[in-house]
């Protein structure tokens, strides 16, 4: 490996070793407004609680979707990993990731749809304390889902210029952290918020 | 057009207007000498738009005294207050600015004080300790120093424009509710921290990968200075906490901006867990802030005894247990909420562990001066000054964790008198300590040391003179952020003493000041010219002062705890001539202070409640994001010949 | 130099001496049995952390003058940096000590925790305790009687304060009888004290609670049980009533506030205010 090789070696391993450290500080802002949740949960005063909200197969087929979405940009990272030098590798890469922002734009299509919903029926943030959380865990996870949709269209420009490098390589990495993150999170919203809220 | 901005946010009453005149003036004299003497391009090409960690330590630090200056105003004005609002009179500040300054008081030593000094010291020092040649994330270094001057000067401006928080440094709901605190002070507040939060936040992910992955080669972690050690501490620390005070400080906006639940006191809102959260921050924050100071301790008790520091794996270990205990204490600061017997002497004797390492750390100090030959330089001054006070000062914090006796303490004057025993014996000797200690590595000469030493003895016996009182008055039952004294206490005498205690150390301000006026004026007489002003052990004392900005032309390999020592005394010196090789480097950039000057526009209507530019603000930032992210020629070589030609100088 | 340094040291401490000797000391004079426990667990506990503190000033002290460069008849060891016996000294002994206040620690916050009633012959004497801005508002529900600014109750008689509030946190405090306990809009919450002498006490809130928190003081008055009675009738021919109109009245913002008797109190006022928190509708 020639000197320059190994430094940018290096310094993906680092940007991506960084990008953990960020996700585990992501993971404790997450916790911090679950912990929150769980002290509101109960405290309706006299509004709407969990049970009276939530629709189990709406919320199925959100994580469903979610669960695609991971499943596709594993399918991008695959082929960005392995297969960098084949012909139509850029193209598959490109493909799968338009793919993964399509059911994103769909899951977030999905949760406006169902904050809309939720004020009309006089269940907005403003009803409760239990309701403030609701909105704030469910609606910082999308924001999250928001942002990481925006860093795939700009990865994917990236990808389209300039090609599967190691440097977008690195970043189709991060990345790919993030959003199999946000998956996980979004695991526990759907356990402890919308499962154990419908109980 | 403008939100919630009139004409009427700007101050009528004289002091304030007096305060901002000050400011303003003091800013247009900057520019105005910048403008005088040509300076601008310079500032920007070798300071504004800098990714050397030298110079972005030198920034942070600059902040810093600059903010001491308006922190420590507001400390003399709360003690002149004390004295003279007594009985019948009322001083010369009504409440609602009284509130306003003891509130900032807090804020600003905290948070643009400390802090940068603590990310100053660690963007001087760490990469040269564990020689590396610069941090893991230079232009990420940039950014987060400038989101920190971002948040300084928002809350500058509410000097101004405005108003600050009057809700005492951590604004607890419901006080700082919509309801009770309707105008903008706390929103300033809010995003003020916020935006410096975020820099912090990502600083602490930088130095934790330059720790983990830079070191050079033979560095084992066993083999890191305690500085390094205690860095990295204070870091692992910073990612896991910074989070909870965004999510808390998040919500107390949600809860103003939009009306939402989370800390009122009705609607289901719960007061309560805003105190849990700020504090699962705010106490592992003080450990962020004194563990580092502990490091340079370590650094500078053996370097001024001679000798090798006492129980390095000990050091290590105690560090270590420190941080982890750190989690588990937070409760402590609200034994009087009423959370019950078991939960409160739980939170009780977790504490009080703490005071175990930390009592061995100060054993291990005490033992490194056993048998050493001890120099009297200011930065041990510093250091067996921190020894005396910062054991009083956790002495009286074991005292504060016995859950029963805080119920007399809490929210005394005799709190205010521990912590600051421990924050200003501890953090600020430290800092203080480590910024003289190091000032000739990054300057090239060396601080006047008369006027240290004088300055440093203002200091001590002012705190002391200054705190004592504090001490007493709290047993007699006089709480804190009183405005006005009712006749008949008896509490005048003390007050008068404190204040001769503020006023001491405000003359140690004015020899700091002096110091460093005297120091750059006779920076000739005072060079240093081998780069081990000291004869120290560590990596940075091999390199010149100051260092070239890649610190090393060769990266060093380690063989022990005390490379440079091992290297003085010919032990692992390579014997052939250095070849040298091309150098990569980062190249400097302004994103960095764009994003931050974003930031700053997005907290700003944010807080004014002007909707169109908190919308630019929020465009602006994912923009210079994304195309700083499209920018794929960030660094450069430098050519071997040059730095060859830059080492050659140097042994000239 | 040194003679002034000396000289200040000296002098300052004989003034603190003087002065802690002239004044009333607070938490250090306690005039009820829950204040006395507390000041003696603060004294207790400073004590035993002296058994380490000392001994560090007095290393500090002779290290510093002993082992300073000039002085070459000293040992000078500059490799030495271990010692088990050491550590294993400076290791055990805080871990004692912090031991034995660890176990004072889980003893006493069980004892004195501030729900825990006082155990006595004489039955107790409830009176309910609303933090406002920026007074502090008593009601008596046996008696039927309210106050402002001031509370009265008989010596060595147990009181039963329950606390809440219409107003930002703030904490219910008498350093002469006991600790002190958050005062919550929304929130009950207890504090049991005793005074067992006759006096005034000062009384403040402990927690920063807006623009007119220095002027939230109140007296609490200890007397016996004849004069309590009597100043209870005495309240009662009071001119004002607290009805719900004149309570809203009296929680509108204030500073400052004069102390004020009401010769009757509307029914469940206490826990209509908790309630107003709680319950969505709740008007009052």
């Amino acid at each position: 490996m020639t000197k320059e090789t190994l430094i940018h070696h290096n310094a993906g391993a680092r940007n991506l070793f960084g990008f953990w450290a960020y996700i585990m500080s992501d993971a404790l802002l997450f916790a911090s407004i679950f912990a929150t949740y769980a002290v509101l949960q109960n405290n309706t005063f006299g509004g709407p609680s969990a049970g009276d909200l939530f629709s189990m197969p709406f919320v199925l087929v959100e994580t469903l979707i979610l669960l695609a979405s991971s499943f596709t940009y594993g399918l991008a990272s695959l082929h960005a990993h392995h297969h960098r030098n084949e012909e139509n590798c850029k193209r598959k890469v490109i493909f799968w990731l338009a793919i993964t922002f399509l059911l994103g734009v769909l899951f977030l299509a999905m949760e406006v749809f169902e904050f809309t919903k939720l004020f009309q029926e006089g269940a907005g943030f403003q009803r409760s304390g239990f309701l403030s959380a609701f909105f704030t865990l469910v609606g910082t996870h999308g924001l999250h889902v928001t942002a990481g949709l925006l860093w795939m269209g700009s990865i994917t420009a990236q990808v389209i210029r300039h090609g599967i490098t190691e440097r977008t390589v690195n970043k189709i990495a991060a990345l790919g952290l993030f959003w199999h993150f946000l998956y996980i999170v979004w695991i526990f919203i759907f356990t402890f918020v919308y499962l154990i809220g419908a109980i | 057009m403008l939100g919630n901005l009139t004409f009427s946010a700007i101050p009528t009453d004289p002091i304030t207007i007096g305060g901002g005149a000050l400011m303003i003036l003091s800013i247009a004299t900057i520019v105005g000498l910048l403008t005088y003497f040509k300076k601008w391009k310079w500032l920007w090409t070798e300071w504004l738009t800098s990714v050397d960690h030298k110079k972005i330590g030198v920034m942070y630090i600059i902040l810093a005294f600059v903010m001491i200056l308006r922190g420590f105003s507001d400390a003399i004005m709360m003690r002149l207050q004390q004295v003279l609002s007594v009985g019948d009179s009322t001083g010369f500040l009504p409440p609602e600015h009284y509130d306003q300054i003891f509130t900032a008081h807090g804020v600003i030593m905290i948070f643009f004080v400390a802090m940068p000094l603590m990310f100053g010291l660690f963007n001087l020092v760490v990469p040269l300790q564990i020689g590396a040649r610069d941090v893991a994330y230079p232009f990420l270094n940039s950014m987060s120093l400038w989101l920190t001057v971002a948040g300084a000067v928002l809350v500058n401006l509410s000097l101004v424009v405005g108003e600050f928080a009057a809700t005492g440094w951590l604004a607890y709901p419901p006080l700082s509710g919509i309801v009770y605190s309707p105008g903008v002070g706390v929103d300033y507040y809010i995003w003020a921290l916020q935006i410096a939060g975020v820099g912090s936040l990502i600083s602490g992910i930088n130095f934790f990968v330059t720790i983990l992955m830079m070191r050079c080669p033979g560095m084992t972690l066993m083999r890191m200075p305690v500085f390094v050690w205690t860095a990295f501490s204070s870091v692992a620390l910073v990612i896991i906490i910074f989070p909870i005070l965004t999510a808390t400080l998040g919500m107390l906006s949600l809860d103003r901006l939009l009306g939402m639940h989370f800390f009122t006191s009705d609607f289901g809102g719960n007061a309560m867990m805003y105190v849990n959260l700020i504090w699962a921050w705010g106490h592992p924050e003080v450990y962020v802030l004194v563990l580092p100071a502990f490091g340079i301790f370590s650094e500078v008790v053996s370097a001024f005894s001679q000798k090798k520091l006492f129980g390095y794996t000990t050091m290590i270990w105690a560090t270590v247990a420190i941080t982890f205990f750190s989690f588990l204490v937070w409760a402590h600061h609200f034994f009087t909420m009423g959370a019950g017997a078991n939960v409160n002497a739980f939170f009780g004797i977790m504490t009080m562990i703490i005071a175990i390492p930390t009592g061995v750390k100060v054993f291990n100090w005490l033992f490194t001066m056993f048998r050493g030959r001890i120099i009297f330089a200011s930065p041990m001054l510093w250091t067996i000054g921190f020894i005396f006070t910062f054991t009083i000062g956790g002495m009286t914090g074991v005292l504060l964790s016995v859950p029963v006796a805080d119920f007399q303490l809490h929210n005394s004057l005799f709190l205010i008198a521990h912590f600051h025993n421990t924050i200003i014996g501890g953090v600020v000797f430290g800092y203080f300590a480590g910024i003289t200690y190091w000032f000739p590595k990054i300057f090239g000469f060396k601080l006047n040391e008369r006027l240290g030493k004088a300055a440093f003895w203002h200091w001590i016996v002012g705190f002391f003179v200054a705190f004592v009182p504090l001490y007493i008055l709290g047993l007699m039952g006089m709480t804190r952020r009183l405005s006005h004294i009712d006749a008949g206490t008896g509490w005048e005498p003390l007050l008068y003493v404190s204040m001769a205690g503020v006023a001491i150390i405000g003359i140690g301000v004015v020899l700091q000041i002096l110091q460093f006026i005297i120091s750059i004026r006779d920076r000739k007489k005072n060079l240093d010219v081998t780069g081990d002003p000291w004869n120290g052990r560590t990596l940075e004392w091999s390199t010149s002062s100051p260092p070239p900005f890649y610190n090393f032309a060769i990266i060093p390999t380690v063989h022990g705890r005390h490379p440079f020592w091992d290297m003085k005394h010919g032990v692992g010196v390579p014997q052939e001539k250095p070849s040298y090789e091309d150098i990569h480097m980062p190249r400097n950039t302004a994103m960095g202070l764009y994003i931050a000057c974003a930031g700053f526009l997005l907290g700003f209507s944010l807080i004014w409640h002007i909707w169109w530019l908190a919308a630019m603000g929020i465009f602006g930032i994912v923009a210079l994001v994304i195309i700083r992210s499209f920018d794929y020629d960030t660094d450069y070589y430098v050519p071997a010949a040059k730095v060859a030609k830059i080492e050659k100088a140097r042994t000239k | 130099m040194r003679v002034i340094f000396v000289a200040a040291v000296v002098g300052l401490t004989i003034f603190f001496g003087a002065y802690i000797g002239s004044h009333n000391m607070g938490v250090f004079n306690p005039k009820g049995i829950i204040a006395l426990a507390e000041m003696n667990l603060i004294i207790t506990t400073t004590l035993l952390m002296l058994i380490v503190v000392i001994p560090v000033f007095v290393l500090l002290a002779v290290f510093v003058w002993r082992y300073r460069a000039s002085n070459t008849k000293a040992k000078y060891t500059p490799d030495w940096h271990s010692n088990r016996a050491l550590e294993i000294i400076w290791w055990t002994i805080p871990i004692i000590i912090i031991s034995i206040i660890a176990g004072i620690t889980w003893t006493s916050s069980h004892e004195l925790d501030p729900y825990k009633p006082i155990v006595s012959n004489v039955p107790p004497i409830t009176i309910q305790v609303v933090a406002l801005d920026w007074k502090w508002l008593f009601i008596y529900p046996e008696q039927n009687i309210a106050t402002v600014n001031f509370v009265q109750f008989p010596k060595d008689t147990p009181v039963n304060f329950k606390i809440t509030a219409d107003a930002p946190m703030n904490s219910f405090w008498i350093p002469q009888l006991a600790g002190q306990i958050y005062a919550m809009a929304g929130m009950d919450t207890k504090l049991h004290i005793v005074s067992n002498e006759e006096g005034e006490y000062a009384g403040v809130s402990a927690n920063y609670s807006g623009f007119g928190f220095s002027g939230m003081k109140f007296i609490a008055k200890a007397t016996s049980k004849e004069e309590f009675d009597k100043w209870v009738k005495e309240v009662r021919q009071s001119p004002n009533a607290l009805s719900l109109d004149e309570y809203n009245k009296l929680a509108k913002k204030s500073r400052n506030n004069e102390v004020a008797y009401y010769s009757s109190v509307a029914e469940k006022l206490y826990t209509m205010i908790i309630m107003k928190y709680m319950t969505p509708e709740m008007d009052m």
